[in-house]
C-alpha cells in the first residue's frame, strides 16, 4: 500500500498545484487585463492620425472611469513591431496605427469609453478582457478539472484503503478472532489495523509528498525562467504552498478514518 | 451460568445440541467428555461467548447472554478465561506477548502486565523461552501457553477443550493441579477431555456426557443432572 499512496499522493500534489496556479492565474489575469483598453487609430493621413489620438486622449481622459491614458509612443509600437518588420518597423512612410492605452477605473467605464470613442470616426476600442476571454475559460476549466482530479484522487485512495483494510482482516482473521475471546472491542481491534495502515500512509505520504513538492518547485522555476507573461500569473503563493504541505497529512488523516470505519464496518459482522 | 432448553444448529442443518438445560454453580469443577463429534466443542463455545443458540435461553453471572448486546458481550468475555483446543496463540507475538494479551486487552498497567506474565512464564516452566514465537515451540509448550494465557487475568469461570491433548503424563499431572488450584481460589472450572483418567484424578469434579448431542448424566456423578436445576 506504500507505493499506491505515494503515487497518488505525487498526482494528488501535481493535480492540486496545477489546480491552485491556474485558480490564481485566472484571478490574475483578470486584475492585470480585465481593467484596460487599448484604441486604435487606423486613419490613412498619419497627421489625421495623430490628431485623433490627442482628441481620443484628451476626450478619454475627462471620461468618468477612467484612471490613465497613454499615447503610446510609435518608439514603442515599432519595437513591439520589431521582431516581425524588423528595422523598417521604424519607417514613417508605414502605416502603422496609433494606438493610445486606457485604464479603467470600474466595470462600467468600458462602456462610456465606447459611447466618448463613437464622435471620433476612424477609433476603435479594442477591451483586453474581451481578448483575453478564451484564455481565462481554458484556465478556469483547467482549475475545474485538477479540483475533479483532486477529488477522484482522494476517493481511489479512500478505496484502496479500504481494500488494504479488508485485506489485512481476511489476513488475520484468527488472531481477530483470539483478540474477540479475550475480551477485545471493535474499536480496540480496529486501532491495530488503523495504527498499521496510518503508518503505511504516512511513508508512502512522504514519499510521495516530497516528490511532489519537489516536481511543483521544479515546474514553477522552469515556467518563471520561459519570461512568458501569462505563465508567469501560474504560481501558487503562500496558501498555495501551504495546501501542498498540508496535503501529506490529509492523506494521512484519510487513510486512518477510511480504515477505522472499514474495520469497525467488517467487525460489526463478526460475534 | 444457566441454560433453558438450549438447541444449537449450524445453517440449515440439524441441530448438533438439543434441550441442554443445566446449572452451572460457582466455584465447582466440571468435567465434560462424550465422543468425537458428539458436540463438545459446541457446547463450549457457548459458554465462552463464542457462539450464541438457535433457541433457549443461557444466563451468564445473572445476565441473559443470548440477547445481550454485541457492543456488551467483551466484558462478560473478560471474566471466562478460554483454553482452545488449537491453542490459537498469535504467531507474530512472542509467548510473553500472548500470555500478556488479555491483561493489555483489559488496560492493566504494564508494570503490573510485566510482573504477572513473569509469574505465569515461571508457573508453565517456560521462563527461558520468553521471546520465542509460537512457531518455534512443541504442542505441549503452546498448550502450556494457551493455559497460562487463560489464566493470567484470574477468571471466574476457565473453559478449556482438551487441555492435556498434547502434553506427557507429568505435565498433565502438573496442569492439573494448576486447575485445582485455581478451583481452590474460587475459579468455576469446565474442561472437555477424552481422558477418563484426567477425570477420575479430581475427586471433587463434576461429570457431564455429551451424547448424539443431548447432555447426560449417566454416572451420577453430577450434582446438578440436567432436569433438577438449582
Amino acid at each position: 500500500m506504500v507505493w499506491v499512496i505515494a503515487v497518488m499522493l505525487f498526482l494528488t500534489v501535481l493535480a492540486t498545484a496545477g489546480g491552485i496556479g491556474t485558480a490564481r492565474a485566472t484571478g490574475a489575469v483578470g486584475v492585470q487585463v480585465g481593467g484596460r483598453a487599448t484604441v486604435q487609430i487606423a486613419a490613412a493621413d498619419p497627421g489625421r492620425r495623430e490628431a485623433t489620438a490627442g482628441e481620443a486622449a484628451s476626450l478619454l481622459a475627462g471620461v468618468a472611469g477612467v484612471s490613465g491614458v497613454r499615447v503610446v509612443p510609435r518608439a514603442e509600437i515599432a519595437q513591439l513591431l520589431s521582431p516581425w518588420l524588423g528595422g523598417d518597423a521604424d519607417d514613417v512612410d508605414l502605416p502603422i496605427p496609433v494606438l493610445v492605452d486606457v485604464t479603467l477605473a470600474d466595470a462600467g467605464a468600458a462602456q462610456r469609453v465606447r459611447q466618448a470613442l463613437a464622435s471620433l470616426p476612424g477609433a476603435r476600442l479594442d477591451l483586453h478582457s474581451q481578448a483575453l476571454a478564451p484564455v481565462r475559460a481554458f484556465l478556469r476549466t483547467m482549475s475545474m478539472l485538477a479540483t475533479l482530479l483532486v477529488a477522484m484522487m482522494l476517493g481511489a485512495t479512500a478505496f484502496v484503503v479500504v481494500l488494504a483494510a479488508r485485506a489485512g482482516l481476511e489476513a488475520h482473521r484468527g488472531t481477530i478472532e483470539v483478540m474477540h475471546m479475550l475480551g477485545a472491542t471493535d474499536v480496540q481491534v480496529a486501532r491495530l489495523f488503523q495504527r498499521r495502515l496510518s503508518l503505511d500512509a504516512a511513508l508512502g505520504a512522504a514519499v510521495g509528498g516530497v516528490a511532489g513538492l519537489a516536481a511543483v518547485a521544479l515546474l514553477g522555476a522552469q515556467a518563471s525562467a520561459l519570461g512568458s507573461e501569462l505563465l508567469g500569473a501560474v504560481t501558487l503563493g503562500a496558501m498555495g504552498w501551504a495546501a501542498l504541505v498540508v496535503l501529506p497529512f490529509g492523506f494521512v488523516a484519510l487513510a486512518a478514518t477510511v480504515a477505522r470505519r472499514a474495520v469497525v464496518r467488517s467487525l460489526g459482522q463478526m460475534l | 451460568m444457566q441454560f433453558e432448553n438450549v438447541g444449537l444448529r449450524y445453517g440449515q442443518g440439524d441441530e448438533v445440541l438439543s434441550d441442554l438445560s443445566f446449572s452451572l454453580t460457582a466455584g465447582e469443577f466440571y468435567f465434560v467428555t462424550g465422543a468425537s463429534g458428539a458436540g463438545k466443542t459446541s457446547l463450549l463455545k457457548m459458554l465462552y461467548l463464542a457462539q450464541r443458540p438457535t433457541r433457549g435461553a443461557i444466563h451468564l453471572f445473572g445476565t441473559d447472554v443470548v440477547t445481550l448486546p454485541r457492543q456488551r458481550i467483551p466484558g462478560f468475555r473478560r471474566r471466562i478465561g478460554v483454553v482452545f483446543q488449537d491453542f490459537r496463540l498469535v504467531p507474530h507475538l512472542s509467548l510473553a506477548d500472548n500470555i500478556a494479551l488479555p491483561l493489555r486487552i483489559a488496560g492493566v498497567l504494564e508494570d503490573e502486565v510485566d510482573e504477572a506474565v513473569s509469574e505465569m512464564l515461571a508457573w508453565v516452566g517456560l521462563t527461558n523461552r520468553a521471546q520465542a514465537r509460537p512457531s518455534t515451540l512443541s504442542g505441549g509448550e503452546q498448550q502450556r501457553v494457551a493455559i497460562a494465557r487463560a489464566v493470567i487475568g484470574r477468571p471466574e469461570i476457565l473453559v478449556a477443550d482438551e487441555p492435556t491433548g498434547n502434553v506427557d503424563e507429568a505435565m498433565a499431572d502438573r496442569l492439573l493441579q494448576l486447575f485445582a488450584s485455581l478451583n481452590g481460589l474460587g475459579t468455576t472450572l469446565v474442561i472437555a477431555t477424552h481422558d477418563l483418567q484426567l477425570i477420575s484424578r479430581v475427586r471433587s469434579a463434576q461429570m457431564m456426557r455429551i451424547d448424539d448431542g443431548r447432555l447426560l448424566d449417566p454416572t451420577g456423578m453430577l450434582r446438578h443432572p440436567p432436569g433438577r436445576h438449582t
